[in-house]
């Protein structure tokens, strides 16, 4: 699993990056989510993995035995996702009024704010 | 929302929400000690209220919702400062977890603030997801 | 010390927030919630300021966590004066920024996002480490994404979406590294991370997921090459938002680029290198956003471009690496708050009284307006470095640290930059000030009073922080050695042992 997930790691930045770099706003919201995603699962690589093992004492036991999954990361990427889903949330809905607003999604048409005010669209 | 939701879903919403709901109560109950807590049964809970949006449009989900998103979104926010300044006034450390018992219906309960913490955590959730499902909805062109 | 005291400027302005929020419809209450949170900042700053002062630094364990466990905030005299200027430009730039916003913006929650994007940037000055830091700029990040976007048309609409998505990529850089950091070293504590910077220099693993930090944010602080986002968003909101940001964003970004600096990377030979990129991207970017104002005539844009510029200054002041630097750079900052905040209320202003931000379609404004005209000189003196105003103190210390450091050449650049920096400032003057009105008859408009009363408390600032500069100077040196020195600050949030 471990030798897996950098791979994985590897294809979601890289494929986020390559969409991040499209001019279409809506691949970019694409790439935006794969390249979240990614940083979410390096973190949670972070701690090691180690499955079926929750940090947590069985009732009637006193402490903690045995290897146990880092509950750290995982306090991590829970802020992380939260973050991740709101900035999505908003990053959709802006795209979506940036289209409706200015008529088109290319984000080289998107230049008229940069422009002189007598060369504006 | 021009186009009718199908039969299918107003049919089986009105009969879902219940479930959602308890459901929500299920994850935040048990999300102190088991993987749950109040972010999770907050999604669920707006869940119900997206899927009513869905099914009979944004006015029966205003409606289900009772109070406007903002004020969920207010009243979480205040829920949770208080229950990190809380501890300070009584002259514990800021943001200390403060546990008591109760008992409800002859069960014995435990709350404390981190529980009312996760409280404020759904609130805000429930009125976030609340509002930007509503924003969606209710928007025409 | 009352431990509890540091979590004011976080707690009250999300307390704010929240009764913003439950008001619901009454805009003036709001206003009055959202200037009496600002007010409490500023208060819990200077009350944090002097205890740091007469008791040293402090650490609060966030729920009594043992510490090394525990979230961690931390009073010591850098993060105090900096909350004391966040809380400085809240209390004049919020009023300004109500009262120049329009009804429709207002109502769509400008006072709640304010408040959060306050409670940010304490955050950010105030965390002990390196994962919280993350998350702070994140609650940053998002309110001035939504204040940014607030309202729509098509220009901010393109503006906001530069914004985010540069800033998005920092922020997962930023995460990333954090990840790297925490797997190679297994905390996030930067007590515990300082020590081990320190005693056994940075692994490179280690080393290189700090540097991802640190790149992430030098797009926070607008650095070069990084800085595209701003002058491309910057103009677009209300100018209120625009002033608001100009305070606070770059700039928290720039203290927290020198606690992450100073504490991780001034150990070994990590210092080295990131001394070489500190001084280096300093440089250019002083000189690419002076350039790059050069080139336009709406005054928001010459502006923002010299926002970039200034926030070269500060990166070449982190890249010193000495407790004088960081003294003279935590100077600079602060002036830099004032001025910039000040010069876009001028703006705000003048766009309320003839109609414009571009200057070619501006004028006469000295003679029919000389208060305006005497504010905006003032603070556009002090930004290109005239004595006796602060910005004058704030260069030639930093100036000074430099030729110190032995570090000439970039200190140079930063003397030859203050020549092109007043070639912009003539520039605004010369076309918005002094040359007579333009023919075609420009609105005349009246600007309301919190406007006026922000501008002169800038401009007064500027003044007095330069007539006082001395004194002021006292409390930079104090800061400047919090910062340099990371021993207190490993003794306050590091775990017992290593």
């Amino acid at each position: 699993m471990e030798a897996v997930l950098p791979f994985v790691i590897g294809v979601l930045y890289a494929a986020g990056t390559f969409l991040m770099l499209r001019r279409a706003l809506a691949r970019i919201l694409i790439g935006l989510a794969l390249l979240t995603t990614g940083t979410n699962l390096l973190v949670f690589t972070a701690g090691g993995v180690i499955r079926g093992r929750p940090p947590l004492i069985e009732g009637d036991s006193e402490r903690l035995t045995g290897p146990y999954a880092d509950p750290l990361p995982q306090a991590f990427i829970l802020t992380a996702i939260v973050i991740g889903f709101g900035v999505l949330a908003f990053a959709i809905a802006l795209a979506y009024r940036t289209l409706r607003d200015a008529g088109t999604e290319d984000t080289d048409e998107l230049t008229n704010s940069e422009a002189l005010p007598e060369e504006r669209a | 929302m021009r186009t009718r939701a199908s039969l299918i879903l107003r049919t089986t919403v009105p009969v879902l929400l219940p479930l959602f709901f308890v459901f929500a109560v299920f994850i935040f109950m048990r999300g102190h000690n088991e993987p749950g807590g109040g972010f999770s049964a907050g999604l669920v809970a707006s869940a119900a209220f997206a899927l009513t949006t869905v099914a009979f449009g944004p006015e029966a989900g205003r409606r289900a919702l009772g109070l406007a998103p903002r004020v969920y979104l207010g009243a979480g926010l205040l829920v949770a400062g208080v229950s990190v300044a809380l501890p300070v006034a009584m002259g514990e450390a800021f943001g200390k977890g403060l546990w008591t018992s109760i008992t409800v219906l002859g069960r014995e309960l435990k709350v404390g603030t981190p529980l009312a913490f996760d409280l404020g955590v759904l609130l805000v959730v429930v009125g976030t997801a609340a509002g930007i499902v509503f924003a969606f909805a209710e928007e025409r062109d | 010390m009352t431990a509890w005291l540091m979590a004011v400027p976080l707690a009250v302005p999300a307390a704010a927030a929240a009764a913003c929020l439950l008001v619901g419809r009454s805009m003036r209450m709001q206003a009055a919630i959202t200037f009496a949170a600002a007010v409490c900042q500023l208060a819990a700053g200077v009350a944090l300021t002097a205890e740091a002062r007469a008791f040293g630094p402090a650490a609060l364990a966030v729920g009594g966590w043992p510490e090394g466990a525990a979230i961690a905030l931390v009073a010591d005299m850098a993060s105090a004066v900096m909350v004391v200027l966040v809380g400085t430009v809240a209390v004049l730039a919020v009023p300004f920024a109500a009262s120049t916003i329009d009804r429709r913006r207002e109502a769509f929650g400008f006072y709640p996002l304010v408040n959060v994007l306050l409670l940010g940037v304490a955050g950010m000055v105030l965390t002990g480490d390196l994962f919280n830091l993350y998350v702070w700029v994140e609650v940053t990040l998002i309110a001035s994404f939504v204040l940014m976007a607030l309202g729509g048309g098509r220009l901010q609409m393109e503006g906001a979406t530069k914004y985010v998505a540069l800033n998005v990529v920092a922020s997962a850089l930023f995460l990333t590294g954090v990840g790297v950091v925490y797997a190679t070293m297994g905390t996030v504590s930067l007590g515990d991370l300082a020590r081990a910077a320190h005693e056994s220099g940075l692994a490179w693993p280690t080393e290189s997921g700090t540097m991802l930090v640190l790149a992430a944010l030098l797009v926070k602080a607008a650095a070069f090459p990084f800085f595209a986002w701003l002058p491309a968003s910057y103009h677009t909101p209300p100018i209120g938002v625009t002033a608001l940001f100009a305070g606070l964003l770059t700039k928290a970004g720039v203290f927290a680029l020198l606690r992450v600096s100073g504490l991780l990377l001034s150990g070994g030979e990590s210092r080295d290198t990131a001394q070489a990129v500190l001084l280096t991207l300093g440089g250019v970017t002083m000189v690419a956003g002076v350039l790059g104002a050069a080139a336009h005539t709406d005054m928001r844009r010459i502006l923002s471009f010299h926002i970039v510029s200034q926030c070269g200054y500060m990166v070449m002041g982190a890249g010193f690496f000495s407790s004088a630097g960081y003294a003279a750079t935590l100077f600079f900052l602060g002036h830099n708050m004032a001025a910039k905040t000040g010069l876009f209320t001028a703006a705000g202003i003048a766009y309320r009284l003839a109609g414009a931000y571009d200057v070619r379609a501006l004028g006469g404004l000295m003679r029919r307006h000389p208060a305006l005209a005497a504010s905006f000189a003032v603070c556009a003196a002090s930004l290109a470095g005239f004595p006796p105003l602060a910005g004058f103190f704030g260069k030639l210390a930093l100036v000074q640290a430099g030729f110190t450091g032995g570090h000439f050449a970039v200190a140079g650049v930063a003397l030859f930059t203050s020549i092109l920096t007043l070639y912009s400032m003539t520039k605004i003057w010369h076309e918005a000030f002094w040359k007579p009105p333009p023919s075609v008859s420009t609105a005349q408009g009246r600007a309301p009073w919190p406007a006026w009363t922000a501008l002169f408390g800038f401009a007064a600032l500027s003044v007095t922080a330069g007539l006082a500069a001395g004194a002021l100077f006292e409390f930079a040196t104090l800061a400047g050695e919090a910062l340099a020195d990371p021993a207190a600050f490993i003794q306050l949030t590091g775990s017992a042992e290593p």
